[in-house]
């Protein structure tokens, strides 16, 4: 299996040098800015690694037309997967079958199953809400709700229940923020609208509101695309630092983003899965013609 | 190939064709922009026609034409434990006869009571009820003077007609000469017109209970169209399947807010009033019909209201795993609230302006009392008005203008309440 050439792949590095990953961590413990060390974070990963999610025979339809052919895909926890493509491979709309977002477009149909923590979520029993909570999302855009910073974020521990008390309310809020770098910025203004931030700002805001319910699995739909090079940067350092508690799937456009952030990679065209692996060999091995000539830019 | 690379190079702005193309396209940005500017003139132009030929003619409702004179209220002549039941018209008279004691004879003496309003007893006798310190005095007061001297004052009668052409004669005109010489006459501000309840005679004839009756019927239209409107503005928006039966109640709904409005009224009448059996002329059936014009209005205001909300903040809502029904109250509702509080407003002031309807369910009678609830009887604005429009007396010439107006500015009132709700609770991103 694919994954199993990942993880030792992914994991070979840092067990030949462990002092080194003691020491990327410390360093991402004070935060400095820089390129992300990917083989010294991923040291800090269990030994064996755990497969979070697996889609299997997973086709889709909008109407007649089939969006998705039988792909099967395992995600493996506390890793970032990469989904890259041309337009219209399936990307998105593998990432929407994830948390049932496509449940709600008329005409859209499933087939297959994708596992969660061995429970598949199209299974009837299943409560789409409480899927939700556990499995986050990002958008393109940045779309925080037109209220406060603070009820950006306590929005969804509120209806789920997940504070007690207004205390533990505040608590919540300002770890997310804290945790996304956005509290020492933002802390004297709480009650601003959320809209009043700048792009990366409310990028990182929608991704503290999605914390901020404590998810197992984070959807992220292409989340630097609206924005500049050095927000794009400061999300991407937020990715690695959050895969240490979250599992995150990403989907982008932009293959040096993938190669950065990611662990592992999955290429689509056409509906299909086409190819997926650590992001190393997706990147630098190739084993489809097809996904050779999209890396090194002959189409897409 | 190069004669036409040569015509069309942009590059030559000075040749004889470019410049021909350019002044037309010119002048044809000209003419657009005046044909535009026509149309907002002759609009305005319109509006200042109808305005001012409504405050030219319903001016002079605002006013009225009073009478001031010394009643006597001798202690004998009324019961302090129960002053309603004195002798009013008696007392009435007697001080009016005092004004002029050379006129004795009792055709003539009918003659100049004409010129006071004929409840000038009835006023005399709330006026003591209501201040019984008023008992076993003489006081001087203000009585409206009839709808022919009103008229005389306002110059709408001109002395200079033949007699038998008006309805006031030489020997009354003589009488208001005095008592304006004496300065009784005067013309305070008509607060009856806006606070008195309807009359047959117009210098008393009001339009409190029309605005009551208005308020009540809105009051009822809105509390049925407002809550179900949304209901099924949020229902057919957000939760009902895209089919064939939701596409036929969508272009039901859109045909009913196109019906004539007296099909609605005829409606009420066979529903609401003979199958039902609700009371006749009371606002709860007027606010029905008015509800049902209304509830169309306000779905489909709603339904674009809630269309106008980014489907970020929805997906938002429900990524975080936000029920339907919590997206719609927590964010859907509250961004489109204005665009529905605008919507409602606007299927309100219109039915507010709406007569048809009224007139089928009875609420065109003749009542002289404000209504106090949803059942009384009473008539509404625009019915008022059409009630006056159709009396033969001179007064309700003018007072029908008045009524209009006072509907004008209330119309104009609720416009500039849904302007500013709509600027309250606008949000921007």
């Amino acid at each position: 299996m694919s994954y199993v050439d990942g993880h030792i792949a992914a994991t070979a590095t840092p067990e030949a040098a462990p002092a080194d990953a003691a020491l990327a961590r410390g360093r991402a413990g004070v935060s400095v800015r820089g390129p992300i060390v990917k083989e010294t974070a991923k040291s800090a990963r269990d030994e064996a690694p755990k497969i979070k999610m697996t889609a299997s025979a997973l086709d889709v339809f909008y109407g007649e037309k089939q969006a998705l052919v039988g792909v099967d895909l395992e995600v493996i926890e506390h890793q970032i997967t990469a989904l890259i493509g041309p337009s219209g491979c399936g990307k998105s709309t593998f990432l929407s079958c994830l948390n049932r977002r496509n449940d709600t477009i008329e005409g859209c149909t499933v087939r297959g199953r994708v596992m969660v923590d061995g429970h598949n979520i199209y299974d009837p029993s299943v409560d789409v809400v409480e899927l939700r909570r556990r499995i986050g999302m990002v958008f393109q855009k940045p779309n925080p709700f037109p209220k406060s910073i603070y009820d950006n974020v306590a929005y969804g521990p509120r209806i789920h229940g997940l504070a007690a008390n207004k205390g533990e309310l505040d608590e919540i809020v300002h770890s997310c923020l804290k945790r996304t770098g956005l509290l020492s910025e933002v802390h004297d203004r709480l009650d601003e609208p959320g809209t009043s931030l700048s792009g990366g700002q409310q990028q990182r805001l929608c991704i503290a509101r999605a914390i901020a319910v404590s998810p197992d699995v984070i959807l992220m739909d292409e989340p630097c695309s609206a924005l500049d090079p050095i927000a794009t940067a400061r999300v991407e350092e937020l990715m690695e630092e959050l895969r240490g508690q979250y599992t995150i799937i990403i989907v982008t456009h932009n293959m040096q983003q993938a190669a950065r952030v990611s662990q592992r990679t999955a290429f689509f065209h056409l509906g299909t899965l086409v190819e997926c692996g650590p992001t190393e060999d997706i990147f630098t091995s190739p084993n489809d013609e097809r996904t050779q000539g999209y890396i090194t830019g002959r189409f897409g | 190939m190069t004669d036409i690379a040569a015509r069309t190079n942009p590059s030559r702005m000075d040749d004889a064709d470019a410049v021909r193309r350019r002044r037309r396209r010119r002048s044809a940005d000209r003419r657009f922009r005046f044909y535009g500017l026509l149309a907002i003139i002759f609009g305005i132009g319109m509006l200042v026609v109808l305005v001012s030929s409504l405050v030219r003619s319903g001016a002079s409702a605002f006013v009225q034409t009073q009478i001031r004179i010394e009643i006597a209220v001798p202690a004998g002549a009324v019961d302090p434990a129960k002053p309603a039941d004195a002798n009013y018209r008696a007392m009435f008279l007697d001080s009016v006869y005092a004004l002029f004691p050379e006129v004795t004879a009792p055709p003539l003496r009918r003659r100049l009571l004409q010129l006071f309003t004929q409840d000038g007893p009835f006023m005399l006798r709330d006026r003591v009820v209501a201040d019984p310190s008023l008992i076993g005095k003489t006081t001087a007061m203000t009585f409206p003077a009839a709808d022919m001297v009103d008229q005389l004052h306002k110059g709408a009668i001109k002395r200079s007609l033949p007699p038998d052409r008006r309805s006031i004669t030489d020997q009354q005109i003589a009488w208001y000469d005095k008592l304006a010489a004496d300065g009784r006459i005067t013309s305070p501000f008509n607060t009856r017109l806006l606070f008195g309840a309807d009359s047959r005679h117009p210098e008393i004839a009001g339009l409190w209970g029309a605005v009551a009756g208005s308020f009540y019927s809105l009051l009822v239209c809105f509390l049925l169209s407002f809550p179900f409107g949304i209901a099924a503005a949020i229902y057919l928006e957000e939760f009902a399947p895209r089919n064939r039966w939701t596409d036929l109640i969508e272009v039901n709904i859109n045909n009913l807010a196109a019906v004539p409005s007296i099909v609605v009224g005829l409606l009420g009448l066979a529903v609401f009033i003979n199958f039902f059996g609700l009371p006749r002329s009371a606002p709860l059936v007027g606010g029905l019909v008015l509800a049902l014009m209304t509830l169309p209005t306000i779905i489909i205001a709603g339904r674009a209201a809630i269309k106008a909300v980014p489907p970020s903040i929805r997906e938002a809502a429900l990524g975080l795993g936000a029920s339907g029904q919590q997206a719609a109250w927590h964010h859907i509702l509250p961004l489109a609230m204005p665009g529905i509080l605008t919507g409602t407003i606007i299927g309100l002031a219109r039915a507010l302006g709406e007569t048809a309807p009224l007139l089928l369910v009875g609420m065109n009678a003749f009542i002289t009392a404000a209504p106090g609830g949803i059942l009384d009887p009473a008539t509404a604005l625009p019915t008022q008005a059409y009630i006056w429009a159709d009396s033969p007396e001179r007064g309700f010439v003018a007072r029908t203008s008045a009524a209009i107006i006072v509907l004008l500015g209330f119309l104009v009132l609720m416009n500039a309440l849904a302007v500013w709700l709509r600027k309250k609770f606008e949000r921007r991103w």
